[in-house]
């Protein structure tokens, strides 16, 4: 990342998988899937996927985590040894505590932690299948979840990647533009008001740059939030919810 | 000044951060606040408009507790001051001594686990929520009491007032239906109890609709359905 590499990355002014430079992978998002948790999200990010399960507000434990007037959000990310291409070592890393603190951060602002003092409100995140963009597919997938599980929130959280690659900002950057792009700039949105609630950057953007990607990286999210809301409301409309319980 | 505007119907799932209406004449209430103009959804729910009053009901989550309800508990432990009672709640309640029974209860003569034992299921009311948080149970009067066999399920508690129905219309039908004796806790549990297991699981199964089918509409005529054929 930083320089230019020497693979090329567009090809006729189109990317490498077929995609114009604003448009993003096909999403795929289905809410309460897992049976156990207060709330869960299955979600795709062309070949991203996550498993998000959400339990609580629960008893805080250990106890110095509990807080007096707020609830303590514990964020588990996890990558499964099988989601890279070569075996990824499980259990928890530098990458991963890093990831989880930073969704926790993301999180938080949308959140109505006071409503909840004295508990813990614990997301799982499990990434399956890595190709890119595993920390903005988890942000959304934990949204989702967050809302299954009926916790009080302001917004949504929705969250993509913007990029640079070959001089060009292109948005939701997949595996070999992320590992030979210029940059990577992941932002997390709360949709309604705009407020950015993350923003990361690997490698260099001018500032026009910058503008410009953030600007891209809205106009992406307020498509992603529509396909969450989507995504919720199908899960508690109609059989799908009522077929899940009779199990 | 915006227009007045009312972005949503009656009876519609709406998820955190919709906008349902605009205008300084519209009342949040429930699961709703105010910001600025307008009106935003906090949490998964069904909506209720009732003139200017947007409503959110919620449709997901834990039991909060709050004072007054009724509500289903399991003794833990036995403390000095009396029992601990998980509620269904994150933290445990207290039962203290002197609010366990109209009578006056003497410990010196009989141990505290003849009255209630860990394990033991009990029906109690929230007395009291301190600032901090802890939950103090009362089960002096009747209806509470002590909870001898029958059994527990464990149901969302946003659906409880849909098992009890407008003015309790549809736990009295699913009362006079069967003959079984049933308790709705409002943490989410409810008990019931018949010398006959199949009425109690043609119960247990009645009320596990309800509560998958609790935000479809026409529900009332098909428990009452379920009832008469006795089936499962």
């Amino acid at each position: 990342m930083g320089g230019k590499s020497d693979t090329p990355l567009l090809i006729k002014g189109k990317r490498l998988d077929g995609r114009k430079m604003d448009e993003m992978r096909p999403i795929k998002i289905k809410a309460g899937v897992i049976k156990g948790a207060d709330g869960s999200c299955e979600l795709q990010f062309g070949e991203t996927k996550i498993l998000a399960a959400v339990y609580g507000p629960m008893k805080v434990l250990p106890r110095r985590n509990e807080e007096a007037s707020r609830a303590f959000l514990n964020v588990n990310y996890f990558m499964a040894a099988f989601s890279t291409s070569d075996r990824c070592r499980p259990g928890p890393s530098r990458r991963s505590t890093e990831i989880s603190h930073v969704i926790r951060r993301a999180l938080v602002p949308a959140i109505y932690m006071e409503k909840y003092p004295q508990t813990e409100i614990r997301l799982i995140l499990q990434v399956t299948n890595a190709n890119a963009g595993t920390r903005t597919s988890a942000l959304n997938a934990a949204t989702v979840a967050l809302i299954d599980a009926g916790i009080e929130m302001r917004d949504l959280v929705t969250s993509i990647a913007a990029g640079k690659i070959e001089d060009q900002i292109a948005v939701d950057l997949w595996q070999d533009e992320d590992n030979f792009g210029q940059a990577d700039l992941p932002i997390a949105i709360m949709p309604r008001t705009e407020e950015i609630t993350l923003l990361q950057m690997d490698g260099d953007l001018t500032k026009a740059e910058l503008k410009k990607a953030i600007e891209m990286c809205i106009k992406s999210c307020k498509e992603i939030a529509k396909l969450q809301r989507k995504a919720i409301i199908e899960s508690y409309s109609g059989d799908q919810k009522g077929a899940k319980n009779e199990k | 000044m915006t227009k007045e505007k009312l972005n949503i119907s009656d009876r519609e799932i709406v998820i955190p951060g919709d906008v349902l209406a605009e205008g300084m004449s519209y009342i949040p209430s429930g699961r709703a606040v105010r910001d600025g103009e307008k009106i935003i959804a906090t949490s998964l729910g069904l909506t209720n408009v009732k003139g200017h009053v947007v409503k959110v009901i919620p449709l997901a989550g834990r039991y909060a507790a709050k004072r007054g309800d009724s509500i289903i508990g399991k003794i833990t432990e036995i403390a000095k001051f009396g029992w601990r009672v998980n509620i269904h709640c994150p933290n445990d309640a207290d039962l203290p001594i002197a609010e366990a029974s109209s009578s006056y209860l003497d410990t010196n003569r009989n141990p505290m686990s003849k009255f209630f034992d860990v394990g033991d299921l009990i029906f109690a009311g929230i007395s009291e929520i301190t600032s901090s948080g802890f939950v103090k149970l009362s089960a002096r009067n009747r209806p509470y009491r002590k909870l001898h066999e029958g059994i527990i399920i464990d149901v969302s508690p946003t659906k409880i007032p849909r098992i009890i129905g407008k003015q309790g219309s549809m736990i009295t039908m699913l009362k006079e239906a069967s003959g079984c004796d049933i308790i709705v806790g409002q943490n989410g549990w409810v008990w019931i109890k018949h010398d006959d297991p199949e009425k109690q699981m043609l119960i247990v199964n009645a009320v596990k609709k309800i509560e998958s089918e609790s935000h479809i509409p026409g529900l009332t005529e098909k428990i009452k359905k379920m009832l008469k054929g006795g089936k499962k």
